[in-house]
């Protein structure tokens, strides 16, 4: 408990100094809100905040989960069977190394404004990291396993699903992690681009408007929630992991 | 084709009994193999475009596009625009990249940073940090120094926490070794620490890359100030649909070439190293 509040403390501090910079007005209140105003922000803000951030992670959700189905799916397939790797690989070398927001205007203009198009940007920038580890991870099972596996009798099927995916779960799952992390920035730079709601199109709003601790307190937000989703998510792979060693 | 399931990329472990016709139709499949997906697809997009299947401002036809690109190549808009992104990019991946080494060795060696700054990395890795660009705009302006800035400040978690992994997982025999031979404090970081930590430390530097490519582009659709996202929000606000897939298939160029050269480098920085000497 107290190593916690130890670990923590530097953050402690970076407020305390935040808040008397402002306060002895080294820091003018226009460049930088006051960090007890930014607090008060999300006292009187807390419901509009739940709503928008609602609406961000129902679409980052569902983006989300659909690219990791998807994605561990088409990896794993690429590496089990030859001609879906022949077919598919160059599809993937040609579209790995785009950088994803290029997406956003054509989202825009063919799905539109609204969820869909939020939903299709996160799925596909979401997509290609997860394949690529998958990929990886699948090719690079200890052949050995596999020969075992094979020479106890077990199936194909059972040989991929039993050994090859399981033993390149923890490759997988990191790529998973770093999409993750992903989808949070398309999700907000696509909604502070083009949306009517959602946490990133709250703090465009609240920016331009003028109303920084409001800003700030959607920025604190989407960063606990980002952090919180990061958390549970090692959690989730320290358990599914927990098998090993 | 048999689709016998096969682990690893090797192309002469063909089952046995495969007759020799068989074995050649295979290698073929393997060399045309690549170009069949992309051709048909750009033959389908082509026919779908050309016969109407789907309205041409959602798909305009895979010719048309690739004639825009030549007339923005030909009027010099097009190096332009890409020369002005790459700028934004290139210098915020400098600065990440020298700030981001920087502290992660500091973090690694003194334990007092490490305390400070393991906080704030934890938490800002996994931030979105996007969200920031209004302060951004606000305190650097609306010019190149925010958008150069917010995509430093974007991928340099990155390299501060690869960068902090990698020297923590230098081998301590190696810097015993060093030690006993008589190097000095500043020699074990700079020849032994350092060079032992450059393969995960170049990982890191190639995952904060696009992500500078991406905040570029994401600012430049936010803020405008030309380069490749300007122009291609505008070609979007105008149902110019030519315009925004031609800058989607020159972002993806310009993507693909950067990823390339940061292989090269990578294959030229870790010559000595074996994960280069195995590829050969």
């Amino acid at each position: 408990m107290i190593a916690t509040l130890w670990r923590f403390t530097p953050l402690l501090i970076l407020a305390i100094v935040w808040e008397a910079a402002t306060w002895m007005g080294l820091i003018s209140e226009f460049a930088l809100p006051r960090f007890s105003n930014v607090v008060a922000s999300l006292g009187t803000l807390v419901q509009e905040l739940a709503y928008q951030a609602g609406r961000s992670m129902l679409r980052g959700g569902v983006g989300f989960l659909g690219a990791v189905v998807v994605g561990v799916l088409a990896g794993v397939l690429m590496a089990w069977y030859r001609p879906v790797r022949i077919l598919v690989d160059p599809l993937m070398r040609c579209l790995y190394p785009m950088p994803k927001s290029a997406l956003i205007p054509l989202t825009i203009m063919w799905i539109g404004l609204g969820d869909a198009s939020k939903m299709t940007l996160i799925f596909i920038g979401c997509l290609l990291p997860i394949v690529l580890s998958s990929y990886n991870a699948a090719r690079g099972v200890d052949k050995v396993l596999l020969w075992s596996a094979r020479g106890m009798g077990a199936t194909e099927r059972e040989v991929l699903w039993e050994i090859a995916v399981p033993a390149s779960l923890p490759e997988i799952l990191s790529g998973i992690r770093i999409s993750l992390a992903l989808s949070f920035i398309l999700m907000v730079s696509a909604e502070m681009i083009i949306a009517n709601n959602g946490i990133g199109y709250l703090i465009s709003v609240l920016g331009e408007g003028g109303d920084y601790s409001g800003m700030f307190a959607g920025v604190i937000t989407i960063s606990a929630i980002g952090f919180f989703a990061d958390r549970c998510f090692v959690m989730l792979m320290n358990r599914a992991l927990a098998w090993r060693e | 084709m048999a689709l016998a399931p096969q682990i690893g990329g090797s192309t002469a472990a063909a089952p046995p009994g495969a007759s020799r016709a068989g074995s050649l139709l295979r290698l073929a499949f393997d060399r045309v193999g690549p170009f069949l997906t992309l051709g048909s697809l750009l033959i389908a997009w082509e026919l779908a475009a050309r016969l109407e299947l789907v309205m041409a401002f959602l798909l305009p036809p895979a010719s048309g596009v690739a004639m825009r690109i030549f007339q923005d190549l030909f009027t010099g808009r097009l190096a332009y625009d890409i020369g002005i992104t790459l700028y934004r990019a290139i210098s915020a991946f400098s600065i990440a990249a020298i700030g981001g080494i920087t502290l992660g060795i500091l973090i690694s060696r003194v334990a007092a940073i490490r305390w400070f700054f393991d906080p704030l990395l934890s938490i800002g890795l996994p931030m979105p940090k996007v969200a920031l660009l209004p302060i951004f705009m606000l305190w650097f302006g609306l010019f190149d120094a925010s958008k150069v800035l917010m995509a430093a400040f974007s991928a340099s978690f990155q390299i501060v926490v690869t960068t902090w992994a990698a020297t923590r997982g230098v081998e301590r025999e190696l810097v015993w070794s060093a030690r006993s031979l008589g190097a000095s404090e500043r020699e074990i970081l700079r020849e032994v620490v350092f060079r032992a930590a450059m393969p995960q430390i170049l990982t890191g530097l190639q995952i904060a890359m696009p992500v500078c490519m991406i905040v570029v582009l994401v600012t430049e659709m936010i803020m405008g100030g030309q380069g490749l996202g300007d122009s291609m929000l505008r070609s979007a606000r105008y149902v110019d649909s030519p315009g925004v897939f031609a800058g989607i298939v020159e972002i993806g160029l310009i993507g693909f070439g950067v990823m390339k050269i940061m292989e090269v480098l990578r294959r030229r920085l870790l010559a000595w190293h074996q994960e280069t000497q195995k590829d050969q």
